[in-house]
Protein backbone atom coordinates (compact mmCIF):
# COMPACT_ATOMS: atom_id res chain seq x y z
CA UNK A 1 0.00 0.00 0.00
CA UNK A 2 1.25 3.47 -0.86
CA UNK A 3 1.97 6.04 1.77
CA UNK A 4 -0.63 8.21 0.31
CA UNK A 5 -3.27 5.82 0.89
CA UNK A 6 -2.95 5.96 4.33
CA UNK A 7 -4.70 9.74 5.07
CA UNK A 8 -3.47 12.47 6.64
CA UNK A 9 -3.68 11.18 10.28
CA UNK A 10 -2.03 8.26 9.56
CA UNK A 11 1.28 9.98 7.48
CA UNK A 12 1.28 12.74 10.00
CA UNK A 13 1.92 10.05 13.04
CA UNK A 14 4.48 8.24 10.95
CA UNK A 15 6.69 11.23 10.72
CA UNK A 16 6.29 12.66 13.93
CA UNK A 17 7.41 9.31 15.13
CA UNK A 18 10.42 9.21 12.87
CA UNK A 19 8.91 6.23 10.54
CA UNK A 20 9.08 7.43 7.56
CA UNK A 21 10.90 10.94 6.44
CA UNK A 22 8.81 13.87 5.15
CA UNK A 23 11.17 14.09 2.28
CA UNK A 24 9.93 9.72 1.56
CA UNK A 25 6.20 11.31 1.54
CA UNK A 26 6.97 14.40 -0.64
CA UNK A 27 8.82 12.84 -3.15
CA UNK A 28 6.23 10.26 -3.49
CA UNK A 29 3.54 12.70 -3.79
CA UNK A 30 5.35 14.64 -6.69
CA UNK A 31 6.49 11.61 -8.87
CA UNK A 32 2.58 10.74 -8.23
CA UNK A 33 0.79 14.22 -9.04
CA UNK A 34 3.69 14.56 -11.97
CA UNK A 35 2.69 11.05 -13.62
CA UNK A 36 -1.58 11.18 -13.30
CA UNK A 37 -1.66 15.10 -13.81
CA UNK A 38 -1.66 14.79 -18.06
CA UNK A 39 -5.21 12.25 -17.43
CA UNK A 40 -6.47 14.71 -14.58
CA UNK A 41 -5.49 18.17 -15.13
CA UNK A 42 -5.82 18.50 -11.45
CA UNK A 43 -2.93 20.50 -10.87
CA UNK A 44 -1.80 23.80 -12.88
CA UNK A 45 1.51 24.13 -10.95
CA UNK A 46 3.82 22.01 -9.22
CA UNK A 47 6.13 23.10 -6.47
CA UNK A 48 8.47 20.44 -6.30
CA UNK A 49 11.96 22.49 -4.60
CA UNK A 50 9.95 24.22 -2.34
CA UNK A 51 8.00 20.98 -1.21
CA UNK A 52 11.28 19.21 -0.49
CA UNK A 53 13.05 22.27 1.22
CA UNK A 54 9.52 22.32 3.22
CA UNK A 55 10.26 18.64 4.44
CA UNK A 56 13.75 18.82 4.94
CA UNK A 57 12.64 21.16 7.36
CA UNK A 58 10.31 19.11 9.16
CA UNK A 59 12.50 15.70 8.79
CA UNK A 60 15.01 18.21 10.75
CA UNK A 61 12.72 19.41 13.24
CA UNK A 62 11.48 15.31 14.17
CA UNK A 63 15.70 14.52 14.64
CA UNK A 64 16.19 17.53 16.88
CA UNK A 65 12.73 16.43 18.90
CA UNK A 66 10.99 19.21 18.36
CA UNK A 67 7.28 19.18 17.48
CA UNK A 68 6.79 19.26 13.39
CA UNK A 69 2.97 19.97 14.36
CA UNK A 70 -0.15 18.69 13.35
CA UNK A 71 -0.13 17.98 9.46
CA UNK A 72 3.72 16.69 9.89
CA UNK A 73 4.79 16.07 6.18
CA UNK A 74 1.35 15.63 4.98
CA UNK A 75 1.89 16.78 1.32
CA UNK A 76 -1.31 18.77 0.36
CA UNK A 77 -2.51 20.46 -2.52
CA UNK A 78 -3.61 24.22 -2.62
CA UNK A 79 -6.58 25.94 -4.45
CA UNK A 80 -5.10 28.15 -6.70
CA UNK A 81 -7.19 31.40 -6.16
CA UNK A 82 -4.97 31.40 -2.50
CA UNK A 83 -1.54 33.07 -2.36
CA UNK A 84 1.41 31.18 -2.09
CA UNK A 85 4.62 34.04 -1.78
CA UNK A 86 6.70 33.35 -4.76
CA UNK A 87 4.76 30.57 -6.42
CA UNK A 88 2.62 31.72 -9.68
CA UNK A 89 -0.95 32.23 -8.26
CA UNK A 90 -3.76 32.11 -11.16
CA UNK A 91 -7.07 31.94 -10.14
CA UNK A 92 -7.75 29.76 -12.92
CA UNK A 93 -7.84 33.13 -15.26
CA UNK A 94 -5.39 34.75 -18.38
CA UNK A 95 -5.22 37.34 -16.65
CA UNK A 96 -3.35 36.39 -13.55
CA UNK A 97 -1.36 33.86 -16.13
CA UNK A 98 1.93 35.01 -14.79
CA UNK A 99 0.73 36.67 -11.41
CA UNK A 100 3.62 35.82 -8.76
CA UNK A 101 2.36 37.24 -5.72
CA UNK A 102 4.81 38.87 -2.78
CA UNK A 103 3.08 37.34 -0.26
CA UNK A 104 0.83 34.02 1.37
CA UNK A 105 -2.55 33.47 2.62
CA UNK A 106 -2.92 33.06 5.99
CA UNK A 107 -4.24 29.49 5.59
CA UNK A 108 -1.40 28.66 3.81
CA UNK A 109 0.94 29.96 5.91
CA UNK A 110 -0.95 28.12 9.17
CA UNK A 111 -0.80 24.67 7.21
CA UNK A 112 3.02 25.30 6.76
CA UNK A 113 3.39 26.43 10.52
CA UNK A 114 1.65 23.16 10.83
CA UNK A 115 4.52 20.94 8.78
CA UNK A 116 2.09 20.37 6.20
CA UNK A 117 3.79 20.11 2.96
CA UNK A 118 2.38 22.57 -0.66
CA UNK A 119 3.24 20.05 -3.61
CA UNK A 120 1.17 22.41 -5.80
CA UNK A 121 -1.72 24.18 -6.91
CA UNK A 122 -4.88 22.78 -7.83
CA UNK A 123 -7.00 23.85 -11.11
CA UNK A 124 -10.66 25.75 -10.35
CA UNK A 125 -13.28 27.62 -12.55
CA UNK A 126 -11.69 31.00 -13.11
CA UNK A 127 -12.13 33.00 -10.19
CA UNK A 128 -13.78 29.97 -8.29
CA UNK A 129 -17.14 31.10 -10.65
CA UNK A 130 -18.27 27.47 -11.81
CA UNK A 131 -19.80 23.98 -10.46
CA UNK A 132 -18.06 21.85 -13.45
CA UNK A 133 -14.29 23.01 -13.59
CA UNK A 134 -15.18 23.66 -17.34
CA UNK A 135 -13.87 27.18 -17.13
CA UNK A 136 -10.97 27.16 -16.20
CA UNK A 137 -8.12 29.03 -18.78
CA UNK A 138 -5.86 26.45 -17.82
CA UNK A 139 -8.53 23.63 -19.52
CA UNK A 140 -10.72 21.05 -17.53
CA UNK A 141 -10.33 19.04 -14.96
CA UNK A 142 -11.24 15.50 -15.23
CA UNK A 143 -13.26 12.80 -12.64
CA UNK A 144 -11.09 10.45 -11.68
CA UNK A 145 -13.90 8.06 -10.84
CA UNK A 146 -14.93 8.09 -14.84
CA UNK A 147 -12.76 10.74 -16.79
CA UNK A 148 -15.89 11.26 -19.20
CA UNK A 149 -17.32 13.58 -16.26
CA UNK A 150 -16.57 16.38 -14.75
CA UNK A 151 -15.20 16.68 -10.91
CA UNK A 152 -17.39 19.68 -9.87
CA UNK A 153 -16.38 22.81 -8.97
CA UNK A 154 -15.27 25.13 -8.42
CA UNK A 155 -12.56 23.49 -6.48
CA UNK A 156 -12.62 20.67 -9.46
CA UNK A 157 -8.91 20.33 -9.11
CA UNK A 158 -8.57 19.59 -5.17
CA UNK A 159 -11.01 16.96 -5.11
CA UNK A 160 -9.71 15.00 -8.84
CA UNK A 161 -6.47 15.39 -6.80
CA UNK A 162 -7.45 13.80 -3.38
CA UNK A 163 -9.92 11.37 -5.05
CA UNK A 164 -6.77 10.05 -7.47
CA UNK A 165 -4.73 9.86 -4.12
CA UNK A 166 -2.17 12.17 -5.75
CA UNK A 167 -1.91 14.04 -2.46
CA UNK A 168 -4.38 12.98 0.83
CA UNK A 169 -5.59 16.49 1.35
CA UNK A 170 -6.22 19.51 -0.17
CA UNK A 171 -7.63 22.91 0.39
CA UNK A 172 -10.50 24.41 -1.59
CA UNK A 173 -12.60 27.54 -1.30
CA UNK A 174 -16.64 27.40 -1.03
CA UNK A 175 -18.57 30.49 -2.03
CA UNK A 176 -21.93 28.56 -2.87
CA UNK A 177 -20.91 25.23 -3.35
CA UNK A 178 -17.32 24.83 -4.41
CA UNK A 179 -16.02 22.90 -1.92
CA UNK A 180 -18.96 20.54 -1.19
CA UNK A 181 -20.30 19.78 -4.51
CA UNK A 182 -16.68 18.46 -5.81
CA UNK A 183 -16.55 16.92 -2.36
CA UNK A 184 -19.46 15.10 -3.62
CA UNK A 185 -18.66 14.17 -6.89
CA UNK A 186 -15.24 12.81 -6.12
CA UNK A 187 -16.38 10.80 -3.04
CA UNK A 188 -14.86 13.18 -0.49
CA UNK A 189 -15.65 14.47 2.81
CA UNK A 190 -15.56 18.33 2.47
CA UNK A 191 -15.93 21.14 4.93
CA UNK A 192 -17.50 24.61 4.48
CA UNK A 193 -16.62 26.40 7.66
CA UNK A 194 -18.98 29.02 9.28
CA UNK A 195 -18.12 32.08 7.83
CA UNK A 196 -15.48 33.82 9.65
CA UNK A 197 -13.72 30.69 11.25
CA UNK A 198 -10.81 30.62 8.49
CA UNK A 199 -9.22 33.40 7.38
CA UNK A 200 -9.55 35.09 3.77
CA UNK A 201 -6.48 37.12 4.18
CA UNK A 202 -4.79 36.60 0.85
CA UNK A 203 -7.68 34.69 -0.87
CA UNK A 204 -8.35 35.87 -4.30
CA UNK A 205 -11.62 37.52 -3.59
CA UNK A 206 -15.11 36.27 -5.56
CA UNK A 207 -17.96 37.29 -3.38
CA UNK A 208 -16.94 38.89 -0.02
CA UNK A 209 -19.55 38.05 2.21
CA UNK A 210 -19.83 34.18 0.56
CA UNK A 211 -16.30 32.97 0.16
CA UNK A 212 -15.04 30.28 2.72
CA UNK A 213 -11.83 28.35 3.24
CA UNK A 214 -12.30 24.36 3.96
CA UNK A 215 -10.49 21.24 3.85
CA UNK A 216 -11.40 18.41 1.73
CA UNK A 217 -9.80 14.53 2.04
CA UNK A 218 -10.97 11.18 2.20
CA UNK A 219 -12.69 10.47 6.02
CA UNK A 220 -13.99 12.97 8.24
CA UNK A 221 -11.38 12.32 10.80
CA UNK A 222 -8.80 13.78 7.88
CA UNK A 223 -11.34 16.81 7.54
CA UNK A 224 -11.54 17.74 10.92
CA UNK A 225 -7.94 17.48 11.51
CA UNK A 226 -7.34 20.14 8.60
CA UNK A 227 -9.89 21.97 9.46
CA UNK A 228 -8.31 22.48 13.25
CA UNK A 229 -4.42 23.57 11.55
CA UNK A 230 -6.49 26.38 9.51
CA UNK A 231 -9.29 28.09 12.43
CA UNK A 232 -9.21 30.80 14.25
CA UNK A 233 -9.03 34.36 14.47
CA UNK A 234 -6.24 36.22 11.88
CA UNK A 235 -5.85 40.11 13.04
CA UNK A 236 -5.78 40.69 8.82
CA UNK A 237 -8.99 39.22 8.36
CA UNK A 238 -11.40 41.34 10.16
CA UNK A 239 -14.29 38.86 9.40
CA UNK A 240 -12.85 36.31 11.10
CA UNK A 241 -14.51 34.80 14.72
CA UNK A 242 -12.96 36.13 18.12
CA UNK A 243 -15.00 32.85 18.69
CA UNK A 244 -12.34 30.20 20.55
CA UNK A 245 -11.84 27.23 18.31
CA UNK A 246 -13.11 23.84 19.79
CA UNK A 247 -11.19 21.05 19.67
CA UNK A 248 -12.87 19.15 16.93
CA UNK A 249 -11.20 16.08 17.58
CA UNK A 250 -13.49 15.48 20.32
CA UNK A 251 -16.33 15.63 17.82
CA UNK A 252 -14.92 12.18 16.21
CA UNK A 253 -17.90 9.86 17.78
CA UNK A 254 -19.66 7.17 16.21
CA UNK A 255 -23.17 7.96 17.52
CA UNK A 256 -25.66 10.80 17.07
CA UNK A 257 -27.61 10.21 20.58
CA UNK A 258 -29.74 12.98 21.57
CA UNK A 259 -29.81 14.61 18.41
CA UNK A 260 -32.21 15.69 16.44
CA UNK A 261 -31.78 15.74 12.63
CA UNK A 262 -34.20 17.38 10.32
CA UNK A 263 -35.44 16.74 7.40
CA UNK A 264 -36.62 20.14 5.20
CA UNK A 265 -38.75 18.68 2.74
CA UNK A 266 -38.04 21.01 -0.29
CA UNK A 267 -34.30 19.57 -0.34
CA UNK A 268 -36.39 15.80 -0.93
CA UNK A 269 -38.67 16.89 -3.80
CA UNK A 270 -38.86 15.60 -7.02
CA UNK A 271 -35.92 15.98 -9.39
CA UNK A 272 -33.17 14.28 -7.13
CA UNK A 273 -32.12 10.74 -9.16
CA UNK A 274 -33.36 7.59 -7.57
CA UNK A 275 -29.85 6.34 -6.73
CA UNK A 276 -29.09 9.51 -4.97
CA UNK A 277 -32.01 9.72 -2.78
CA UNK A 278 -31.69 5.97 -2.06
CA UNK A 279 -27.95 6.73 -0.96
CA UNK A 280 -29.36 9.62 0.82
CA UNK A 281 -32.22 7.65 2.89
CA UNK A 282 -29.73 5.21 4.02
CA UNK A 283 -27.31 7.76 5.46
CA UNK A 284 -30.14 9.26 7.46
CA UNK A 285 -31.81 5.72 8.55
CA UNK A 286 -27.98 5.20 9.50
CA UNK A 287 -27.81 8.71 11.72
CA UNK A 288 -31.26 6.85 13.30
CA UNK A 289 -30.48 4.26 14.09
CA UNK A 290 -27.37 5.33 16.11
CA UNK A 291 -29.23 7.60 18.42
CA UNK A 292 -31.04 10.37 15.93
CA UNK A 293 -34.55 11.40 16.06
CA UNK A 294 -35.73 12.57 12.76
CA UNK A 295 -37.43 15.88 12.80
CA UNK A 296 -39.82 16.65 9.85
CA UNK A 297 -38.96 20.73 8.26
CA UNK A 298 -40.08 23.50 5.93
CA UNK A 299 -37.71 26.06 4.75
CA UNK A 300 -40.02 27.39 2.12
CA UNK A 301 -37.54 29.81 0.47
CA UNK A 302 -35.08 27.44 -0.65
CA UNK A 303 -36.26 27.16 -3.83
CA UNK A 304 -35.39 30.83 -3.90
CA UNK A 305 -31.69 30.35 -2.90
CA UNK A 306 -30.44 30.35 -6.55
CA UNK A 307 -32.04 33.45 -7.62
CA UNK A 308 -30.73 35.34 -4.48
CA UNK A 309 -26.96 33.74 -4.75
CA UNK A 310 -27.14 34.26 -8.82
CA UNK A 311 -27.69 38.57 -8.33
CA UNK A 312 -25.62 38.47 -4.80
CA UNK A 313 -22.63 37.08 -5.83
CA UNK A 314 -22.03 38.62 -9.14
CA UNK A 315 -22.76 42.06 -8.02
CA UNK A 316 -19.91 41.36 -5.25
CA UNK A 317 -18.02 39.50 -7.85
CA UNK A 318 -18.42 42.81 -10.04
CA UNK A 319 -17.02 45.20 -7.73
CA UNK A 320 -14.05 42.85 -6.38
CA UNK A 321 -13.35 42.50 -9.87
CA UNK A 322 -12.67 45.95 -10.65
CA UNK A 323 -9.35 45.60 -9.30
CA UNK A 324 -8.15 43.66 -12.81
CA UNK A 325 -7.16 47.10 -14.60
CA UNK A 326 -4.18 46.43 -15.97
CA UNK A 327 -1.88 48.86 -14.21
CA UNK A 328 -0.80 47.18 -10.64
CA UNK A 329 -0.64 43.35 -12.07
CA UNK A 330 -2.08 40.83 -14.47
CA UNK A 331 -2.67 41.19 -17.41
CA UNK A 332 -2.34 44.27 -19.56
CA UNK A 333 -3.09 44.68 -23.18
CA UNK A 334 -0.10 45.78 -25.60
CA UNK A 335 -0.52 48.79 -28.28
CA UNK A 336 -3.67 50.78 -25.94
CA UNK A 337 -4.27 54.19 -26.97
CA UNK A 338 -4.90 55.55 -23.73
CA UNK A 339 -5.75 54.98 -19.95
CA UNK A 340 -9.56 54.26 -21.16
CA UNK A 341 -8.76 51.94 -24.11
CA UNK A 342 -6.37 50.40 -21.93
CA UNK A 343 -8.51 49.26 -19.47
CA UNK A 344 -11.52 47.70 -21.37
CA UNK A 345 -8.65 45.86 -23.73
CA UNK A 346 -6.79 44.25 -20.69
CA UNK A 347 -10.07 43.44 -18.97
CA UNK A 348 -11.56 42.23 -22.26
CA UNK A 349 -8.64 40.30 -23.45
CA UNK A 350 -7.91 38.50 -19.89
CA UNK A 351 -11.33 37.43 -18.38
CA UNK A 352 -13.20 34.70 -19.41
CA UNK A 353 -16.32 33.81 -20.64
CA UNK A 354 -18.27 33.14 -17.04
CA UNK A 355 -16.60 36.16 -15.08
CA UNK A 356 -17.37 38.24 -18.37
CA UNK A 357 -20.97 36.99 -17.57
CA UNK A 358 -21.24 37.97 -13.82
CA UNK A 359 -19.53 41.33 -14.10
CA UNK A 360 -21.90 42.36 -16.78
CA UNK A 361 -24.95 40.89 -14.26
CA UNK A 362 -23.51 42.14 -11.59
CA UNK A 363 -22.50 45.95 -13.14
CA UNK A 364 -26.15 45.68 -14.13
CA UNK A 365 -28.31 44.81 -10.83
CA UNK A 366 -26.38 47.42 -8.79
CA UNK A 367 -26.27 50.29 -11.82
CA UNK A 368 -28.74 53.39 -11.07
CA UNK A 369 -32.47 52.38 -11.28
CA UNK A 370 -31.90 48.40 -10.83
CA UNK A 371 -30.01 48.95 -7.48
CA UNK A 372 -33.69 48.31 -5.65
CA UNK A 373 -35.60 45.86 -7.78
CA UNK A 374 -32.09 43.44 -8.53
CA UNK A 375 -29.65 43.79 -5.24
CA UNK A 376 -31.71 44.99 -2.57
CA UNK A 377 -34.10 42.59 -2.99
CA UNK A 378 -31.70 39.55 -2.95
CA UNK A 379 -30.66 40.88 0.70
CA UNK A 380 -33.56 41.29 1.91
CA UNK A 381 -34.32 37.59 1.03
CA UNK A 382 -31.45 36.71 1.81
CA UNK A 383 -32.18 37.94 5.74
CA UNK A 384 -35.60 36.19 5.15
CA UNK A 385 -33.73 32.60 4.16
CA UNK A 386 -30.87 32.92 7.08
CA UNK A 387 -33.93 33.59 10.04
CA UNK A 388 -35.78 30.26 8.75
CA UNK A 389 -31.87 28.86 9.26
CA UNK A 390 -32.01 30.37 12.63
CA UNK A 391 -35.79 28.93 13.49
CA UNK A 392 -34.92 25.82 12.43
CA UNK A 393 -31.80 25.50 14.69
CA UNK A 394 -33.86 26.16 17.28
CA UNK A 395 -35.48 22.86 16.61
CA UNK A 396 -32.75 20.31 15.34
CA UNK A 397 -29.30 20.04 16.00
CA UNK A 398 -28.41 19.14 12.34
CA UNK A 399 -30.10 19.22 9.13
CA UNK A 400 -29.52 16.20 6.90
CA UNK A 401 -30.15 16.77 2.35
CA UNK A 402 -28.79 15.50 -0.66
CA UNK A 403 -25.50 17.86 -1.82
CA UNK A 404 -26.79 17.36 -5.51
CA UNK A 405 -29.80 16.09 -7.54
CA UNK A 406 -27.30 13.45 -9.29
CA UNK A 407 -23.78 12.21 -9.47
CA UNK A 408 -21.13 13.85 -11.63
CA UNK A 409 -22.31 14.96 -15.11
CA UNK A 410 -20.81 14.43 -18.29
CA UNK A 411 -18.42 16.93 -19.73
CA UNK A 412 -19.47 19.60 -21.92
CA UNK A 413 -23.37 18.31 -20.75
CA UNK A 414 -23.89 21.60 -19.17
CA UNK A 415 -21.18 23.98 -20.62
CA UNK A 416 -22.93 25.96 -23.06
CA UNK A 417 -26.18 26.98 -20.48
CA UNK A 418 -25.58 29.07 -17.37
CA UNK A 419 -29.20 28.78 -16.20
CA UNK A 420 -28.68 24.82 -16.44
CA UNK A 421 -24.97 25.08 -14.97
CA UNK A 422 -26.71 27.40 -11.74
CA UNK A 423 -29.73 25.03 -11.27
CA UNK A 424 -27.24 22.72 -9.89
CA UNK A 425 -26.32 24.29 -6.87
CA UNK A 426 -29.71 24.57 -5.62
CA UNK A 427 -28.96 22.36 -2.44
CA UNK A 428 -25.70 24.54 -1.50
CA UNK A 429 -26.79 27.90 -1.74
CA UNK A 430 -28.56 28.52 0.70
CA UNK A 431 -26.18 27.30 3.41
CA UNK A 432 -24.18 29.61 1.68
CA UNK A 433 -26.22 32.56 2.56
CA UNK A 434 -26.76 31.98 5.72
CA UNK A 435 -23.34 31.92 6.55
CA UNK A 436 -23.61 28.30 8.21
CA UNK A 437 -21.32 25.44 8.29
CA UNK A 438 -22.25 22.85 6.46
CA UNK A 439 -20.17 19.21 4.96
CA UNK A 440 -20.20 16.79 2.32
CA UNK A 441 -19.44 13.55 3.10
CA UNK A 442 -19.29 10.04 1.16
CA UNK A 443 -22.65 7.92 1.48
CA UNK A 444 -22.40 5.47 -1.22
CA UNK A 445 -22.23 4.70 -5.29
CA UNK A 446 -24.75 4.51 -8.14
CA UNK A 447 -24.42 1.61 -9.88
CA UNK A 448 -22.21 2.68 -12.49
CA UNK A 449 -19.62 3.51 -10.00
CA UNK A 450 -20.30 7.13 -9.44
CA UNK A 451 -19.84 8.65 -5.59
CA UNK A 452 -22.57 10.22 -3.97
CA UNK A 453 -23.01 13.28 -1.61
CA UNK A 454 -24.96 13.52 1.97
CA UNK A 455 -24.96 16.91 3.45
CA UNK A 456 -24.86 17.87 6.96
CA UNK A 457 -25.59 21.72 8.21
CA UNK A 458 -25.64 23.03 11.68
CA UNK A 459 -26.22 26.39 12.94
CA UNK A 460 -23.73 29.17 12.95
CA UNK A 461 -19.89 27.86 15.25
CA UNK A 462 -21.44 24.17 15.16
CA UNK A 463 -18.96 22.66 13.09
CA UNK A 464 -18.76 19.70 15.99
CA UNK A 465 -22.27 18.33 15.16
CA UNK A 466 -22.05 18.27 11.36
CA UNK A 467 -18.72 16.09 12.21
CA UNK A 468 -20.11 14.07 14.82
CA UNK A 469 -23.12 13.41 12.41
CA UNK A 470 -20.75 12.92 9.55
CA UNK A 471 -18.59 10.41 11.57
CA UNK A 472 -21.40 8.31 12.72
CA UNK A 473 -22.34 7.89 9.11
CA UNK A 474 -18.92 6.78 7.70
CA UNK A 475 -18.14 4.76 10.49
CA UNK A 476 -21.48 3.14 10.98
CA UNK A 477 -22.45 3.08 6.70
CA UNK A 478 -20.28 -0.27 6.31
CA UNK A 479 -18.93 1.09 2.73
CA UNK A 480 -16.35 -1.10 1.30
CA UNK A 481 -13.33 0.66 0.23
CA UNK A 482 -13.18 1.64 -2.97
CA UNK A 483 -10.78 3.34 -5.16
CA UNK A 484 -11.24 4.93 -8.60
CA UNK A 485 -10.10 2.08 -11.57
CA UNK A 486 -6.44 3.34 -12.66
CA UNK A 487 -5.78 5.17 -9.78
CA UNK B 1 -37.03 42.00 -18.97
CA UNK B 2 -35.34 41.91 -22.25
CA UNK B 3 -31.57 43.26 -21.77
CA UNK B 4 -31.10 44.72 -24.89
CA UNK B 5 -27.95 44.91 -27.12
CA UNK B 6 -27.72 48.37 -26.19
CA UNK B 7 -27.93 48.39 -22.79
CA UNK B 8 -25.57 45.56 -22.90
CA UNK B 9 -22.67 47.78 -24.41
CA UNK B 10 -23.74 50.76 -22.01
CA UNK B 11 -22.95 48.30 -19.15
CA UNK B 12 -19.85 46.81 -20.41
CA UNK B 13 -18.63 50.47 -20.50
CA UNK B 14 -19.36 51.16 -16.97
CA UNK B 15 -17.70 47.90 -16.21
CA UNK B 16 -14.51 48.62 -18.22
CA UNK B 17 -15.10 45.36 -20.62
CA UNK B 18 -14.30 45.41 -24.14
CA UNK B 19 -16.72 43.09 -25.47
CA UNK B 20 -17.15 41.44 -29.23
CA UNK B 21 -20.35 41.84 -31.12
CA UNK B 22 -20.68 38.36 -30.79
CA UNK B 23 -20.41 38.58 -27.32
CA UNK B 24 -22.83 41.58 -26.90
CA UNK B 25 -25.50 39.78 -28.65
CA UNK B 26 -24.96 36.14 -26.12
CA UNK B 27 -24.57 38.31 -23.24
CA UNK B 28 -27.90 39.67 -24.09
CA UNK B 29 -29.76 36.75 -24.84
CA UNK B 30 -28.16 35.44 -21.83
CA UNK B 31 -28.77 38.28 -19.07
CA UNK B 32 -32.37 37.92 -20.14
CA UNK B 33 -33.04 34.87 -19.32
CA UNK B 34 -30.92 35.08 -15.99
CA UNK B 35 -33.15 37.83 -15.15
CA UNK B 36 -36.79 36.06 -16.25
CA UNK B 37 -35.60 33.79 -13.73
CA UNK B 38 -34.73 35.82 -10.74
CA UNK B 39 -37.57 37.88 -11.04
CA UNK B 40 -39.25 35.22 -9.06
CA UNK B 41 -37.67 37.25 -6.33
CA UNK B 42 -40.57 39.65 -6.74
CA UNK B 43 -42.82 36.97 -5.25
CA UNK B 44 -41.75 37.17 -1.80
CA UNK B 45 -43.00 39.54 0.45
CA UNK B 46 -40.03 41.96 2.16
CA UNK B 47 -42.12 44.62 3.12
CA UNK B 48 -39.82 46.52 6.42
CA UNK B 49 -37.13 43.64 6.18
CA UNK B 50 -33.67 44.95 6.41
CA UNK B 51 -31.42 43.72 3.47
CA UNK B 52 -28.75 41.37 5.12
CA UNK B 53 -25.45 42.46 3.83
CA UNK B 54 -23.14 40.07 5.36
CA UNK B 55 -23.38 36.48 6.96
CA UNK B 56 -23.21 36.62 10.37
CA UNK B 57 -23.87 39.30 12.93
CA UNK B 58 -20.20 39.92 13.97
CA UNK B 59 -19.50 43.59 14.69
CA UNK B 60 -16.24 44.60 12.45
CA UNK B 61 -12.70 43.96 14.36
CA UNK B 62 -10.56 47.37 14.61
CA UNK B 63 -7.38 46.36 15.55
CA UNK B 64 -5.19 48.95 17.11
CA UNK B 65 -3.69 51.99 15.53
CA UNK B 66 -0.24 50.93 15.92
CA UNK B 67 2.41 50.60 12.87
CA UNK B 68 3.63 47.29 11.09
CA UNK B 69 5.56 45.75 9.22
CA UNK B 70 4.11 45.62 5.43
CA UNK B 71 5.58 45.06 2.35
CA UNK B 72 8.23 46.77 0.44
CA UNK B 73 6.97 48.94 -2.35
CA UNK B 74 9.20 47.05 -4.49
CA UNK B 75 7.49 43.74 -3.44
CA UNK B 76 4.10 45.95 -4.30
CA UNK B 77 5.48 46.83 -7.49
CA UNK B 78 7.03 43.40 -8.67
CA UNK B 79 4.10 42.42 -10.72
CA UNK B 80 3.51 45.92 -12.37
CA UNK B 81 3.15 45.42 -15.85
CA UNK B 82 5.17 48.62 -16.55
CA UNK B 83 6.39 50.84 -13.79
CA UNK B 84 9.21 53.87 -13.50
CA UNK B 85 10.87 54.38 -10.31
CA UNK B 86 8.14 53.14 -6.90
CA UNK B 87 4.94 54.64 -9.63
CA UNK B 88 2.53 52.29 -11.66
CA UNK B 89 2.99 53.99 -15.43
CA UNK B 90 0.00 54.09 -17.69
CA UNK B 91 -0.10 55.04 -21.59
CA UNK B 92 -1.42 58.82 -21.32
CA UNK B 93 -4.98 59.83 -19.97
CA UNK B 94 -5.97 62.35 -23.10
Amino acid sequence: MSLLDQGIFEIAKKVRSGEVSAKTVATEALARAKNKNKELNAFITLTDDQALEQAEKVDRMVSQKRDPGLLAGVPVGIKDILLTKGVRTTAGSKILENFVPPYSSTVVEKLEAAGAITIGKTNLDEFAMGASNENSAFGPVKNPWDTSRVPGGSSGGSAAAVAARLVPGAIGTDTGGSIREPAAFCGLTGIKPTYGRVSRYGVVAFASSLDQVGPMTHSVQDAALMLQAISGKDPKDSTTAVQAVPDFSKALVKNVKGFKVGLPKEYFADGIEPEVRAAVDNAIAVLKSQGAEIVPLSLPLTSHGIAVYYLIAPCEASSNLARYDGVKYGHRSKDSKDLMDLYCRSRGEGFGAEPKRRIMLGTFALSSGYYDAYYKKACQVRRLLRDDFVKAFKQVDVIAAPVATGPAFKLGEKADDPLAMYLNDIFTLPPSLAGIPALSVNCGFTKSGLPIGFQLMAKHWDEEKIIQAAFTVEQNLGLAPRRPHGF
Amino acid sequence: MAVSEETIRKIAHLARLELTEKEVQTYSKQLTGILDYVSQLSKVDTTGVEPLVTATDMAVNFREDKVEPSLSPDDLLSNAPDRSGNLFKVPPVL
